[in-house]
């Protein structure tokens, strides 16, 4: 298409939103209803993840070495643990360790335990290459010699990974169903505005305008209203998140939300793209039956 | 040029509109329309323009076969023609110059050319002082010139006229009339279906005369009064 052609379509897309009035300020705000949803969502979804991630990642296979082992047995269960498939990294702690942690999340009470009185053992603990590894490592790690007891949490870890897989498929489940719902309402108004205009459709096939070029402006609008209709949302979510995101401070449990910035930038565009092609994709799908010569 | 033989028009719910229609409409001509209503007339304009198309038989205007046309070269037809209703069928979000510019501009036509030619075409129709009016705040006559004007910018071959007088008084049809005549002394085809019995008799031209679907009368410089 010739530049020109395309100047004209964007100036004639700009009059028509302006010269549609309640019509275009309808299809906008059915845009904004919807896209903030799926804007709250998004944002819900995409940290609900990323702590699912974390906390899956979080979840290591505890070797406990026994008692009596050697260093050299100590450095060959090391490296029959490496050894092991799905096995992505071995870190030892020395039993002192293991006390201090203790001592540090539930008191100084524990301290009694220090030195020779300490009844904890020595830990490996084996990072696995996915969550759903670490059963089975555990399992093998358990067999192998000088080892008094390998654990990954139990039915703990089975639950949580099942609640966790449960989450993301749900979630993406009810984005999909929203982002449908999207489409349905936004196509809806859309289709009311443009059959508000068949007679101009009718007028523009008279006079010769192939279907392309009857379909650019009203392309080129649905974008516009997508776009308008994505700015309330944006907003909203931006200013919610920016105030939400220090209130909401994970970080004692080792966790933490997205940092506003850059996936607000990209959430953002996210919204306005996905604003830009359902108005755009509703337009020419609403008018598609006017096309037919 | 126009050439239809023996074409038949049957709607999907079986009504047979049009019965094996033959003409010739050689350019230049100046054709009138007329029949009771019901008799076939607007499918038969309809056909000209494509928004129907015939059953059986053969039917060309200019270049384009339609029997061989395919979907896509619908517009290029269109773009030879000037098509004008009874409703003058202006968009209402346009003033009237951008409503004459508009079918100029469909047809990609360069930004500098367009506002010196519907200048022009609207002072032949009387309209230029009114170029900025939108055309809810004209009569219906000033609204049928300017239908007219945008049927004729582009220049096309044939106008093509349904009851253009229709919905208006008889000064103003006499006024619509002055534009079509003038627009067919310039060479452009014109056929215009009309019920307007005093505009036929008034000013005579080819009358073809259309009942139960079928071509009654063809006669040159015929009269309303002599309908079959």
């Amino acid at each position: 298409m010739k530049a020109r052609v395309l100047g004209r379509h964007v100036k004639d897309s700009f009059k028509s939103l302006k010269r549609n009035g309640w019509m275009t300020v309808a299809a906008v705000s059915a845009v904004t209803v919807t896209l903030l949803l799926v804007g709250i969502f998004m944002a819900l979804l995409v940290n609900v993840n990323r702590v699912s991630t974390q906390v899956e990642n979080d979840v290591r296979v505890r070797v406990y070495i026994d008692r009596n082992t050697s260093k050299t047995q100590q450095a060959k269960l090391k490296d029959e643990l490496t050894d092991l498939k799905d096995v992505k990294k071995v870190t030892f702690r020395a039993k002192k360790q293991e006390l201090d942690s203790i001592v540090s999340s539930y008191g100084s009470q524990w301290k009694m335990f220090s030195g020779d009185q300490n009844p904890l053992n020595d830990v490996f603990l084996v990072d696995t290459a996915s969550p759903q590894a670490t059963i089975k490592v555990a399992k093998a790690a358990g067999k192998l010699d000088n080892v008094s007891e390998a654990s990954y949490g139990g039915n703990t870890a089975k639950k949580l990974f099942r609640t966790v897989d449960l989450i993301q498929k749900w979630g993406l489940g009810f984005t999909i169903l929203l982002l449908f719902v999207a489409v349905f309402l936004i196509n809806n108004t859309i289709r009311i505005t443009i059959l508000s205009r068949a007679d101009e459709i009718g007028v523009m096939r008279l006079v010769g305008a192939t279907n392309s070029y009857i379909r650019w402006p009203f392309l080129l609008e649905g974008a516009w209203t997508g776009l308008l209709g994505s700015v309330i949302p944006m907003l909203v979510v931006d200013f919610g998140y920016t105030f939400l995101y220090p209130r909401m401070d994970l970080s004692a449990s080792g966790y933490s939300l997205y940092p506003a910035m850059p996936f607000l930038l990209w959430l953002d565009l996210a919204m306005a793209g996905t604003g830009i092609v359902i108005g755009a994709l509703g337009s020419v799908v609403s008018m598609r039956r006017f096309l037919k010569i | 040029m126009i050439q239809i033989d023996k074409v038949m028009k049957r709607y999907d719910n079986g009504v047979i509109a049009i019965k094996d229609l033959s003409l010739k409409v050689a350019p230049g001509e100046f054709v009138y329309v007329i029949g009771p209503s019901g008799a076939g007339k607007s499918t038969f304009i309809k056909m000209l323009y494509h928004e129907l198309t015939p059953t059986s038989g053969t039917m060309k205007v200019n270049e384009f076969d339609f029997a061989k046309m395919a979907n896509k070269d619908v517009p290029l037809l269109r773009r030879q023609l000037g098509v004008v209703f009874q409703d003058f069928k202006l968009l209402p979000r346009l003033t009237v110059f951008e409503n004459v510019a508009y079918a100029m501009e469909v047809i990609e036509t360069p930004t500098a050319d367009i506002k010196p030619r519907v200048l022009e075409v609207l002072k032949m129709v009387g309209l230029e002082q009114k170029m900025r009016r939108f055309p809810s705040e004209l009569s219906g006559g000033e609204q049928q010139r300017v239908a007219i004007a945008r049927a004729i910018v582009n220049k096309p071959g044939v106008v093509i006229a349904d009851e253009p007088t229709g919905n208006l008084d008889p000064d103003t049809s006499n006024g619509i009339m002055d534009i079509l005549e003038k627009v067919n002394q310039q060479g452009t085809t014109v056929i215009m279906a009309t019920h307007n019995r005093e505009l036929v008799d008034e000013r005579p031209h080819r009358l073809l005369e259309i009942a139960g679907g079928r071509l009654v009368r063809d006669e040159e410089g015929g009269m309303y009064g002599n309908e079959s």
